[in-house]
């Protein structure tokens, strides 16, 4: 039965929404926390449900994801605001209410195009489609809608966790290094996205990048 | 068991269960609390008494202030005849009777909107317009739930929804459902006036929308209110228990019990919340119906364009 992947799959989305609606940055870190750990169980439940069992070394990715996207990335964005004593308020262009409901356009959307996209083979579940791209998609809007550095880089997170989601539809054909590359990839991009904002918030005294526009040499 | 029996044994349970829900929520918060709490049975015990009073009405009020509660405890005794509680099909179930479901909800606020607005109190207006505007908020939440519920079936009417669930059997673990019973449950705790939304328990003006609204009411009038509060409990929440427990395909004594061991744990779930939560804001519920909203139509979205597997 694949009863529980779709029910991860359908949590990642709410969180999604949690995470478009949450007034508080450090609210927005931790339910990010909260859906990489939904995500690093991702894999392993797959490939249980559809072959019975997981492989050690799928297991091992699920690992590694949980310390990387629950623990690491958010240790790093916690310490990022509390260094670059940010303002705790979510700064939208766009009131939190209106951005919910293009969020749930946007979701919308992606179930409609799940039904129309020809995959080259059948996915694992039916939400994996729909899912990922509901996540990418919610991460693309945060990513233009807020005005503060630290919620960019959630949505960077946002955006690469729906690319996951995604990668599941070749989960048997993408080898443990590739994965662990990317990975690391995306470390070090938050990693340099934390300094980068700690640098700018002290050189500027504010990390809103609506103003890093009409900055002169 | 005949159309007859159905009827009868469908209102007997709706005149006698209902009150026994406000208990429950009422021992579970005590039990937190580490007090003994009111007795079970306490709200049988006050609309006894309130039943035997008599009502003062204020002169300036008019019919509406009168017909607010009467009315209001009419449209959801209705509302529950047309809910399946004894079997997949209601006493006065039909094709489209959801829609209807829904109807009669909104009338019975209406009315009790109209009867607060009537005594010429602006402390009665601020909470009916607050009740209203929340209740705006909640209706369409609540019409995308049953559009989930009704779709797999294909006609909208509850007794179409049930048989439909049924070989489903148990609604959590399939997405749709689960996303369905998340945000049927905020409508639930909006619609009955609970912790994240509005606080029960408390007179302090500021806070209030429910409680407000039937200050100026005694008596018999108090006893329809309070009645009709538990009476909304039981209703709702045999929706929110058809689509999170399984339940028999045919009409029986199972059918029932199965709804009120539901209902009961509901009560035990809601007494839980209400323990463990602060009560929000004003200005966040909006953001929590909404959020609501939003839960629903993903499972909407789901059962649209994937189905039902």
């Amino acid at each position: 039965m694949s009863g529980i992947s779709e029910l991860l799959l359908l949590l990642v989305v709410v969180l999604d929404l949690a995470i478009l609606t949450s007034t508080r940055l450090t609210t927005c870190i931790r339910t990010s926390a909260l859906q990489g750990v939904l995500l690093a169980s991702l894999p392993a439940t797959l490939l249980f449900e559809a072959a019975g069992r997981a492989p050690l070394h799928v297991v091992a990715l699920g690992v590694f994801l949980l310390l990387l996207k629950a623990f690491a990335i958010p240790t790093l964005l916690f310490r990022a605001v509390r260094a670059a004593d940010v303002q705790h308020e979510v700064e939208p262009f766009v009131s939190l209410h209106v951005s919910v409901l293009i969020g749930t356009g946007l979701i919308a959307i992606s179930f409609w195009l799940a039904t129309v996209l020809v995959l080259p083979r059948l996915a694992p579940s039916a939400m994996v489609v729909p899912a990922g791209l509901s996540t990418l998609l919610l991460g693309f809007l945060i990513l233009v809608s807020r005005r503060q550095a630290v919620t960019q880089v959630i949505g960077y997170l946002m955006l690469e966790n729906g690319v996951f989601i995604f990668g599941q539809l070749l989960v048997r054909e993408i080898p443990l290094a590739a994965e662990l590359a990317i990975l690391l990839d995306l470390l070090v991009g938050v990693f340099v996205m934390g300094i980068a904002i700690y640098h700018i918030s002290r050189e500027f005294d504010h990390i809103d990048t609506e103003r890093l526009t009409t900055l002169r040499g | 068991m005949s159309a007859a029996g159905t009827l009868a044994l469908q209102l007997a349970m709706l005149l006698a269960l209902p009150p026994l829900l406000p208990g429950v929520i009422g021992r579970v918060k005590a039990w937190f609390a580490g007090r003994r709490g009111r007795p079970l049975l306490q709200t049988y015990h006050d609309l006894f008494k309130l039943l035997g009073k008599g009502a003062v009405y204020s002169r300036t009020t008019t019919w509406l202030f009168r017909a607010g509660p009467v009315v209001s405890l009419a449209c959801l005794i209705l509302a529950g005849l047309i809910v399946p509680l004894s079997g997949p099909r209601a006493p006065f179930g039909f094709t489209g009777d959801v829609v209807l479901f829904a109807a009669l909800f909104a009338l019975a606020r209406f009315f009790t909107l109209a009867g607060a607005l009537d005594t010429g109190s602006s402390f009665e207006g601020m909470g009916a317009s607050r009740d209203a505007a929340f209740s705006a908020l909640a209706e369409p939440t609540l019409f995308l739930v049953l559009a989930i519920m009704c779709l797999p079936g294909g006609a909208p009417s509850f007794a179409g929804a049930w048989t439909a669930l049924s070989p489903v059997a148990s609604g959590v673990g399939r997405a749709p459902w689960f996303a369905a019973a998340a945000a049927l449950f905020v409508v639930y705790l909006a619609e009955n006036s609970r912790i994240p939304v509005d606080d029960p328990e408390t007179h302090l003006e500021l806070t209030m929308i429910h409680e407000v609204m039937v200050l100026d009411h005694g008596g018999p009038d108090l006893a329809f209110i309070l009645y009709g509060s538990a009476l909304k409990l039981f209703v709702l929440g045999a929706v929110l228990v058809h689509l999170v427990l399984p339940f028999p395909a045919s009409g029986s004594w199972t059918f029932a019990a199965t709804l009120v061991a539901g209902e009961l744990a509901l009560g035990v779930v809601v007494g839980t919340v209400e323990s463990i939560m602060a009560r929000q804001r004003l200005q966040q519920v909006p953001q929590l119906l909404i959020g609501a909203f939003a839960i629903a139509a993903v499972g909407l979205a789901s059962v649209t364009f994937q189905g039902v597997r």
